[in-house]
């Protein structure tokens, strides 16, 4: 849950704060965000990947069940799920390191397997649990990657934009975590991709070498790249993703925005003020989606779905009633998170926190 | 984005697979394992055994001195341990790490890498091969070998056992202990049959006959052959290639690349 407080905030701002995004406040903007994200996923040529029934198991169980999925042009796509859900699978049936045992993969039209150097010459992967040569330079590295494409990007470029230039002559294994991610990154656009696939990206981060990392998927995005990414970060699916598929046993539990997906799984909006004046309950609990009043002193706390806050604060002002002091606690990722994949047994400490 | 046209089954550059050996060759400088094991070790023990007396009378039933013998061993010894240690311990490393996966998310395939580090410890194996000879010609008054073109086909054949067997190793060994210790326990025996520790005609007959079946005892009889200036005879030419097509097929069929 995260709450924000908005003080002095009275019944006409409602509509202003809404609309300015502030999160925490996810019942005006859903829709605006949704309609935004299809407007974005939907681009001008379809979706970019299309898998269809994919199948890949091992030995033991673990893999991917059936999964299907789109990703539009221009999209950061999240794929989330507790460990051994089946994140790696996909991803690497996707840039064509496993080959299924069914189903059907389209990377740009094209097939990972039978196309193998024009699916990689287009598609950017950055792999958990890789590494390089411990004595190479970062500036070699990144020239020698470069010379493996025909349309590279200028590694010069790109050691600038993400910080790296003066990393240049720095052997692999003196590099910090935060500067190994960077690279990695780095090794994942040098190829110049349409689409870029980054797994676990800020596993084992700081928290400000994650944010800068948020950063740098955001321009990599900006630049007109598609972004698959795999996490078992909620937040950070929360913050980049334009839609989350969250995968729980090889197959899919949830496809949607963050916040539809927040909304989807039952997620409830709590919203807290106190009164300027007494009001009967039943001026709330007829109102559409409020599902509860409780009493904590002075305080009033309402909860319900969907479009709770504006409904609240206008039936509030009718009854000629201000409410001050408010503060909403939204429904989130995390909360979708665990309330889908808890049904299916899992250890609640299979859910990492940052 | 700009669309690339790409040809579907476009393959990688070819210029990509020659950065790589560069860079390959920057990383066998900057971490020197095959350069040391395999040409320095090798080099100190020609001029040590040129400082040994005993060494420069000429040895039983050969025109050669027992010093100049000892070029042929200290070739299957450079050979040892650049095909057994140079070459498996990076490679297994690589694989280990995940280098070779990284690699293959790009359109480079990971084979370059293996064949990137062959090209390098042969280019290796070719520096020590020329220092021992040349070197012991220019310094220690060793004749060129006379039969240049049977020594030639040895040392070649003799490089192209010791690669395979290295690239067994190579394919088999799960992580870079492993491989280091397939690769030591092989060492002693092969180099205890080239001669190191004592010249083959000091062995049993029993062993003297277990010997010229082996890959490194073949190698020492071919070159020593040639360098008393005869053309190597079959027999031995023969146990080389066959070690050499068994053991490369072998790695071939079991290479794992992750």
């Amino acid at each position: 849950m995260i709450t924000v407080r908005i003080p002095g905030w009275h019944g006409q701002e409602s509509v202003a704060a809404g609309a300015l995004g502030i999160s925490g406040v996810p019942a005006p903007n859903e829709q605006v965000l949704r309609e935004s994200a299809t407007a974005r996923s939907s681009g001008n040529t379809g979706p970019i990947v299309t898998v269809d029934g994919l199948r890949k198991t091992y030995g033991k169980g673990v893999g991917v069940q059936d999964v299907s999925f789109c990703v539009g042009q221009g999209e950061i796509f999240g794929i989330i799920g507790p460990n051994g859900a089946g994140k790696p699978t996909t991803v690497e049936c996707i840039s064509g390191l496993r080959v299924p045992d069914s189903g059907a993969i389209s990377v740009l039209g094209l097939n990972p397997q039978a196309d193998r150097a024009a699916v990689r010459e287009r598609v950017g992967v950055q792999l958990q649990e890789s590494a390089l040569p411990l004595f190479i330079e970062v500036g070699e590295v990144l020239e020698l990657f470069a010379s493996f494409y025909r349309q590279p990007a200028d590694p010069a470029e790109l050691m600038e934009a993400l910080g790296l230039t003066a990393k240049r002559d720095t052997y692999f294994r003196r590099l910090s975590g935060g500067l190994k991610q960077r690279l990695s990154i780095a090794l994942a656009l040098i190829g110049n991709p349409q689409i870029a696939i980054l797994d676990e990206l800020t596993t084992g981060l700081d928290p400000q070498a994650r944010r800068d990392t948020w950063q740098l998927i955001e321009h990599v995005r900006d630049r007109g790249v598609t972004v698959i990414l795999v996490t078992h970060f909620m937040d950070e699916a929360e913050r980049l993703c334009d839609r989350v598929m969250l995968i729980d046993h090889g197959l899919v539990t949830a496809l949607d925005t963050p916040v539809g997906l927040a909304g989807h799984a039952g997620g409830s909006t709590h919203l807290r003020f106190v009164p300027s004046a007494p009001f009967p309950d039943q001026a709330l609990t007829v109102l559409p989606g409020v599902t509860e009043i409780e009493h904590e002193g002075q305080r009033i706390r309402v909860t319900g779905t969907g479009d709770l806050v504006s409904t609240v604060i206008r039936a509030l002002q009718a009854a000629g009633v201000e409410a001050r002091e408010v503060q909403v606690e939204s429904a989130t990722l995390d909360d979708a998170y665990v309330r889908l994949t808890h049904h299916a047994g899992h250890d609640r400490e299979e859910v990492l926190r940052p | 984005m700009t669309t690339h046209a790409i040809p579907s089954r476009a393959r990688p550059p070819a210029r990509g697979f020659t950065e790589l050996v560069k860079v390959e060759a920057k990383l066998a400088w900057r971490v020197p394992v095959g350069l040391v094991l395999g040409v320095l070790v090798p080099v100190i023990f020609l001029v040590i055994f040129n400082a040994i007396p005993a060494l420069k009378k000429p040895a039983t039933g050969s025109t050669l001195t027992l010093f100049a013998e000892y070029i042929p061993v200290l070739i299957c010894l450079s050979l040892c341990l650049i095909a057994l240690v140079g070459l498996p311990i990076p490679v297994v490393t690589n694989r280990q790490m995940g280098v070779l996966r990284r690699f293959s998310t790009t359109p480079a395939p990971p084979s370059w890498l293996l064949a990137a580090q062959v090209i390098i410890n042969l280019a290796l194996a070719l520096i020590a091969i020329v220092i021992l000879v040349a070197g012991g010609a220019l310094f220690f008054g060793v004749h060129l070998p006379s039969q240049w073109a049977g020594f030639a086909v040895s040392v070649l054949l003799a490089t192209a056992t010791m690669f395979a067997i290295g690239l067994l190793i190579t394919a088999v060994a799960a992580s870079p202990p492993v491989a280091g210790v397939l690769g030591t326990v092989l060492l002693y025996p092969l180099l205890f049959f080239a001669g190191l520790w004592t010249p083959e005609q000091n062995l049993s007959p029993l062993l003297q006959h277990i010997g010229n079946y082996t890959p490194l005892g073949a190698a020492v009889q071919t070159m020593d052959a040639a360098m008393q200036g005869n053309f190597p005879a079959a027999r031995p030419l023969l146990v080389m290639a066959a070690y050499a097509i068994v053991f490369g097929i072998a790695a071939i069929k079991l290479f794992r690349w992750e």
